[in-house]
Formats: C-alpha cells, sequence, structure tokens
C-alpha cells in the first residue's frame, strides 16, 4: 500500500468518522468557548498566516462563515494544503480546535465590496 | 613635523611645470611631461636643487575619474573607506561632486543595494565604492541579491597589494591578496588593474560585462597606490564604449516556436525578468495581443499591465504551450510538490497535461556558475532557446503574424474574449477578498493598499518595494500599467533589500518628477536603517510605508510546523521569530535620522488621514515614513 493511501485511510478510521459520529449523535454543531478560542488562536500563532480575525493571508480564509467544525478539525489533522502544518492533538487538543472553531465562526462579515467606496475607484 | 622617510613623500625637480588643464588628454599631456624630467639621484649633484614635496596635484585617481565619467555614471554610493580615500577626493573636488555626485550611505550593503534600486528604474549602473575587505564582506549579501536579480552593479574595491606601502595595522586588516574572491561566485567579472590604463580598460570591459544581458554585478579593485600616486603613464586613453548588442534567439528555433503558439489552443505565457525597459512591456503586450494568450506575470519586472484583460488569466494545467521568457524556475513551475514540508514530501509531480510543449527562451542559458545554486532545478523543456527575452519578442511577433490566417484570426479572438472574462472574474475575487479584515486592528494589508491607491492613482507613481509580504495587494487593486511602476523584488530574498533599493530607485524617479512609494516591511528595515539618514541628506522624497507586523512571520510558520510535526509546543515559535517586548517605534527611528515619522497606526479610520499628510511632506521633495502596525502575513 502506499504511504499516501495508507495515511488517507488511517485519517478516515481515526479522525473523520468519529467526529462525524459525534456530530450525528448530538445533532449539533460541537460547543466551544469562543473568548478562549481567539486567546488560543494567538497563543498558537494561527493568526500569522490566516490572520487575527481568520480573514485569510498566506494562509487561507477561514472566517466569517467558517466551514464545519468537524471538517475543520479534521482537515487541522491532515491538511491538503502544502504550507499547512499538520497539527496532532497532542500539540493542539480537539478542545482547543472546538474553541477557536468557535472564536472563527463569531468573526461577522465585513461589509461586501460594493459598499466600500475605496473598491469602487 | 613628518620624518624624511614618510612615505607618500615624493621628490620632483623644483620648477617642474605645472599641471593644468583637465580631461583624459590634457592628463596624457601632463604624463608626459611628468615622464621627461629628471630625477636626481642620491648622492649626486643635480644642477636643479632637490626639494621635498609633499603635494600631488595630479592624483591617478582624477584618471579614473575620468573613466568613470566617460560612461555617464551618475552616482556613486559608498561608506567612506580608507582605502578608497583618493577617489573619494578626486570625486568630491576633482570632479566637483556631479556626475558622479557621491551619496553618503551607513553600510555598505545600503550602497550595493541602492545601487540595485536605481538600476531597475534608470537603467544603468551607479557606483558602490567599499573596502576590498571590510566592506566587501558587508556589501556580500546586497552583491549576491543584484546577481540573483540579474541587475547591473559596478563595485569597486578599494586594496592595497603593496605590503611596503601600507601604513599602519589596519591597512594590513584591509588588504587581500584577492579582494574580489569572496564575491566571484555571484559577480560576473571582476580585475585588479595594475595601472592607470589597465584601470580604463577594466572599467569600461566591467561596465560592458554587467549592461549585457544577462546583467549582474561586477567589480573592479582599485589599488590605493593607483589612486594616491602621481600620474605618470604616458598616453593614457580612456577606451571606447560600445555596448554589446543583446544576443537575440535562434531565428530557425523562433520560426518553430511560432508555428507551435499560433497553432495552440491554450497556450500560457509566463514572463519572469523579461522587461528590462518599458520596451520589453510593449513588446510583451503586442505578443499576447496577437496570440490572444494569458500571461501570467512572476512580477520580477514590470512586465504586463495588471489591468490588461489576459493579465494572470493562465492555466499551466491546462496549457498546450507554455512559453516563459526569462523564467529562473520552470521546475517550480510546471511541477507541485505535496506536502512542501521534507518529511514525508512525495516526488514532484508535474502539473502539466500530456503532450504540453514546454519552450524556454532565457540569457540565463548563457550563464550559469557553480556554487550558489539559484539556476534551480534542470529545466528540462522541449526548446530551448538562448538568448535574452526582450530582444526576441520581436522576431517572435513577426513570426506570428505571418502565421495568423483569417479564420484563425477569429477563433483567437474567441478565446480573447474568453481570457478576459476570466480577468474580470479574478478581479472580482480580490475586491471581495478585499472586503474581508477591512475594519481590523492590526491593519490589514488590502485596506492599506485601497486607501492609498485612492490618493496616489492620480499622480505619476511608482512603487519600488515588493508586495510580496503584503498580499500581494497593491498588485491586485491598483493599475499598473508604466514600466518604472513595479520593479519587483530582491533576487535572492536577501532581507536588508528593500529600505536601501527603495532609496535608490526613489533617486532615479526624482529627476522625473515621479512619486515613489515603498512597501518596507519591518524585519528588512532593521538590517541597515542609516539609509533613511542618507535619503533625508540627500533630498530624496519617498514614502515609505511600514509593513510592521511586528515579527519575521513567515519563520513564524515555519518555526510552528516543525514544533508541530515534533509534537511539540506551537507558542513557544514566537521566540526568535518576533519584534515584540518592546514594539519598535518605527516613526521613531525615522525622527532619529531627521525623517518625519508619522504613528504608529492601529486603528483603520487613521491610514487615509495619515497618508494624506505624508503626500504632502513628499510634494515638498522630503521622504516621510508612516508606521502602520499590520496583519501577520497579508
Amino acid at each position: 500500500m502506499r504511504p499516501t493511501t495508507f495515511l488517507a485511510l488511517a485519517f478516515v478510521l481515526a479522525f473523520a468518522l468519529p467526529l462525524a459520529q459525534a456530530q450525528n449523535a448530538t445533532g449539533a454543531a460541537p460547543v466551544g468557548n469562543a473568548e478562549n478560542g481567539k486567546r488560543l488562536w494567538v497563543k498558537d500563532n494561527c493568526y500569522s498566516c490566516h490572520g487575527f480575525d481568520g480573514h485569510g493571508g498566506a494562509g487561507a480564509k477561514l472566517a466569517p462563515k467558517p466551514i464545519a467544525a468537524a471538517a475543520f478539525i479534521a482537515f487541522v489533522r491532515h491538511p491538503s494544503a502544502s504550507s499547512m502544518p499538520t497539527f496532532s492533538s497532542k500539540v493542539v487538543p480537539d478542545a482547543d480546535l472546538r474553541d477557536m472553531w468557535a472564536y472563527l465562526n463569531s468573526i461577522p462579515a465585513p461589509p461586501t465590496a460594493k459598499d466600500i467606496p475605496l473598491l469602487n475607484q | 613635523m613628518a620624518s624624511k622617510n614618510s612615505r607618500g613623500r615624493r621628490s620632483f625637480l623644483k620648477g617642474a611645470a605645472a599641471i593644468v588643464g583637465t580631461g583624459p588628454i590634457a592628463m596624457a599631456q601632463q604624463a608626459q611631461v611628468a615622464q621627461n624630467r629628471s630625477v636626481a639621484a642620491p648622492g649626486e649633484t643635480a644642477s636643479a636643487a632637490r626639494v621635498e614635496v609633499l603635494t600631488n596635484e595630479r592624483p591617478g585617481a582624477d584618471f579614473m575619474l575620468e573613466v568613470i565619467k566617460s560612461l555617464g555614471i551618475d552616482y556613486v554610493a559608498a561608506n567612506p573607506a580608507s582605502s578608497c580615500r583618493g577617489l573619494h577626493e578626486s570625486i568630491i573636488n576633482y570632479g566637483g561632486n556631479k556626475a558622479p555626485e557621491l551619496l553618503t550611505c551607513c553600510h555598505e550593503e545600503s550602497s550595493v543595494a541602492m545601487a540595485h534600486g536605481y538600476a531597475k528604474i534608470e537603467g544603468k549602473p551607479m557606483m558602490s565604492m567599499v573596502h576590498g575587505t571590510v566592506g566587501t564582506q558587508h556589501a556580500t549579501m546586497a552583491i549576491y541579491n543584484a546577481w540573483c536579480d540579474r541587475v547591473p552593479a559596478i563595485v569597486i574595491l578599494g586594496n592595497e597589494m603593496d605590503a611596503v606601502a601600507r601604513r599602519s595595522f589596519v591597512e594590513w586588516t584591509h588588504s587581500a591578496q584577492d579582494a574580489a574572491v569572496i564575491i566571484r561566485d555571484y559577480t560576473k567579472w571582476d580585475d585588479a588593474p595594475s595601472s592607470l590604463q589597465h584601470f580604463a580598460e577594466s572599467f569600461v570591459r566591467a561596465y560592458k560585462i554587467a549592461m549585457t544581458p544577462p546583467m549582474g554585478p561586477v567589480a573592479i579593485v582599485a589599488s590605493g597606490k593607483l589612486q594616491e600616486e602621481p600620474i605618470e603613464e604616458k598616453d593614457l586613453r580612456i577606451p571606447k564604449y560600445s555596448p554589446t548588442i543583446s544576443p537575440q534567439g535562434d531565428s530557425g528555433a523562433i520560426a518553430e516556436l511560432a508555428k507551435l503558439l499560433v497553432n495552440a489552443e491554450n497556450p500560457v505565457i509566463v514572463a519572469g525578468r523579461l522587461a528590462r525597459t518599458a520596451y520589453g512591456m510593449k513588446l510583451l503586450v503586442e505578443l499576447a495581443d496577437t496570440l490572444q494568450a494569458s500571461v501570467n506575470d512572476q512580477r520580477n519586472r514590470m512586465n504586463f499591465p495588471t489591468a490588461h484583460p489576459f493579465y494572470n488569466t493562465g492555466n499551466i494545467a491546462n496549457a498546450d504551450v507554455l512559453l516563459t521568457l526569462e523564467v529562473e524556475d520552470t521546475f517550480m513551475l510546471t511541477h507541485r510538490m505535496s506536502p512542501l514540508n521534507r518529511i514525508g514530501m512525495d516526488p514532484a509531480r508535474r502539473i502539466t497535461k500530456d503532450g504540453a510543449k514546454i519552450v524556454s527562451i532565457s540569457s540565463l542559458e548563457l550563464l550559469q556558475k557553480s556554487n550558489y545554486q539559484d539556476f534551480a532545478r534542470y529545466n528540462e523543456v522541449d526548446m530551448n532557446i538562448a538568448g535574452d527575452g526582450e530582444a526576441t519578442l520581436p522576431i517572435l511577433i513577426e513570426a506570428c503574424k505571418k502565421l495568423i490566417t483569417p479564420d484563425r484570426k477569429r477563433a483567437l479572438a474567441e478565446r480573447g474574449a474568453k481570457l478576459a472574462e476570466i480577468h474580470t472574474r479574478n478581479h472580482e475575487q480580490s475586491l471581495a477578498q478585499a472586503t474581508l479584515g477591512w475594519d481590523s486592528s492590526p491593519l490589514a494589508p488590502a485596506r492599506i493598499s485601497a486607501e492609498l491607491w485612492a490618493q496616489i492613482k492620480n499622480e505619476d507613481w511608482s512603487l519600488v518595494g515588493n508586495d510580496g509580504f503584503f498580499g500581494r495587494w497593491p498588485t491586485r487593486l491598483w493599475n499598473f500599467d508604466k514600466h518604472y511602476q513595479f520593479i519587483g523584488g530582491s533576487g535572492g530574498e536577501g532581507v536588508g533589500y528593500g529600505a536601501p533599493a527603495a532609496v535608490g530607485a526613489a533617486l532615479a524617479n526624482k529627476k522625473y518628477g515621479r512619486f515613489t512609494v515603498n512597501i518596507q516591511n519591518d524585519g528588512d528595515l532593521n538590517y541597515a536603517p542609516g539609509v533613511l539618514w542618507t535619503a533625508v541628506h540627500h533630498q530624496i522624497p519617498l514614502l515609505t510605508i511600514m509593513n510592521n507586523n511586528r515579527g519575521y512571520h513567515q519563520e513564524v510558520m515555519f518555526v510552528t510546523t516543525m514544533a508541530a510535526r515534533a509534537n511539540r509546543d506551537v507558542s513557544r515559535a514566537g521566540i526568535g521569530t518576533k519584534l515584540i517586548e518592546p514594539n519598535i517605534d518605527y516613526a521613531g527611528m525615522a525622527r532619529a535620522y531627521g525623517m518625519q515619522g508619522i504613528g504608529p497606526i492601529t486603528e483603520p479610520k487613521d491610514v487615509g488621514p495619515a497618508i494624506k499628510r505624508a503626500i504632502e511632506i513628499v510634494k515638498r521633495g522630503e521622504p516621510v515614513l508612516i508606521d502602520t502596525v499590520t496583519q501577520g502575513r497579508g
């Protein structure tokens, strides 16, 4: 088995299914502490690439309207983007990621481009 | 009183002919006079009384300066160096400190980086003058950047090869057998002339080599004795400079390439360091319009107008013909690695589709060195045309035009219309992305870029800083349509280039009355901030916007990656990578150097008024710095 295939299978078994099951069982997105998530976002240097409010930059845009929490956590564990580090649960526990997701989910939408005169020059 | 044995004293016959006149002919004549005079030997009774002469009104440096002047070099950037003192004095007195004018620099790296930025605007080199040892060691990084960026620069290295002519221990530590050896791996050519005529020929040769594509830095070692001793050589003359005609790609290969391009369904053109001049940019537009083809601009030069409907519309994975013009790294352009991190890295995967033809036109094929690896991976293409891209485009355009039938022209126009739609979508996407973080504090680069554009778009502006660490927001939001509006980056990614290159470029823009803007990374400025003083001292108008993200955030990411991979504490990645505790006061730093400093600006609403105030200052002919506190990486 090629290493990449093995990793993909391991990912599904180890992370995606349990998360999906957890979500299915509760029927709702995991609850996190947005305030603590904001603190962790800075402490763990996520802001360095994704911006203080997750709007993106060198890293992908994550807010407003982040992807589903389970997908967010799964991606952090096994990112497909070539420059995104892999964070194991030993480094950033699921609880921390849920808090960060809650923070990202709390970011309000910006005005649209047509509502910003400077972007209509 | 100095000893009679003091070095540097020379004995001449009393009544030797007074030296008059300037210029090479006059100097040659004076050299003849010096040759004809007789010198009384020790113990000999001379007919004329022997007197000690402590002055020398015709030092060799005067002739060296004539050579430098003959090539139209307008500036010499230098931190004062005793090994260049002869030339220094000739520049300011014999030459009247005009063409070339001496620019006072606080670091040799600044001297060469200023020359780097200047050359990319002015299209010709300025000269830098450094100690052959300690100054060259300081200048190495900037010389390497110029090498990687294929930019002409002429560096004079002061040195004293004659051991008995060294005045002190310091001159021993400041002398070398082979002063240029430490930069030889990343200069096109160097020499250590042993006579004034040798200097003349080597300097003109060096200039010619620097200006021949692929361009690059050159070095001339200027002997201290040669600078300071009287001119004694006869028949000195300055060789005629005739620019080398830029090498053009083979006409047969170009005809074959034209067939490929005209018949291609989805050609993509990628421009690297292509447009050396405004003409190069015009040619690329003509080629794109002729073929109705996408142009992906790597932004190492101002190659293509950002508002052109074909700008950055190419999808390399879909290309059936990929034409690279002065592109350094075709491999990375045509391959992907996943993940990028070395552990677990899969072999690079080619992204071009089967059967796609890849053709390269580049002058880099004509110059490769082995030690530093800036040549990148092997250039595996279908056709490799050695020649300068800009010089080759006219025959390529002509060959393409001859092959386009009316039917083909209609088909190409349909493709052009589709590309224009992609361009419009890309622009709309950029605008939508610019809204993200619009009201954030720290400031989003997109917001600063939009605020700047609103206030400079009606000026004759020139952006002389690379926007790569600024999310490329100026590139995405502004309308770049003139060659001098963008000059790319450092080339070697050696930090410390930004501020001095911007000052050099702003100096070049000054005589054209252009409004110069630099987006300045904070880490970069801290290498040699004394160049702010140079800008003030020489009254170089320049608006500097600090990208003050308080750290080396690319390195934050790398160290975070390493920590995450090792299952260790990622929160410690800020150690050694962030510029906090204390925060650096860049407006205060500017003021310390005599420059007007505004900020720190942390709130979006304050950006526009700060820019307005700064523009007024620049229009008075002064440099100014605005410290904007920004997000991490765009």
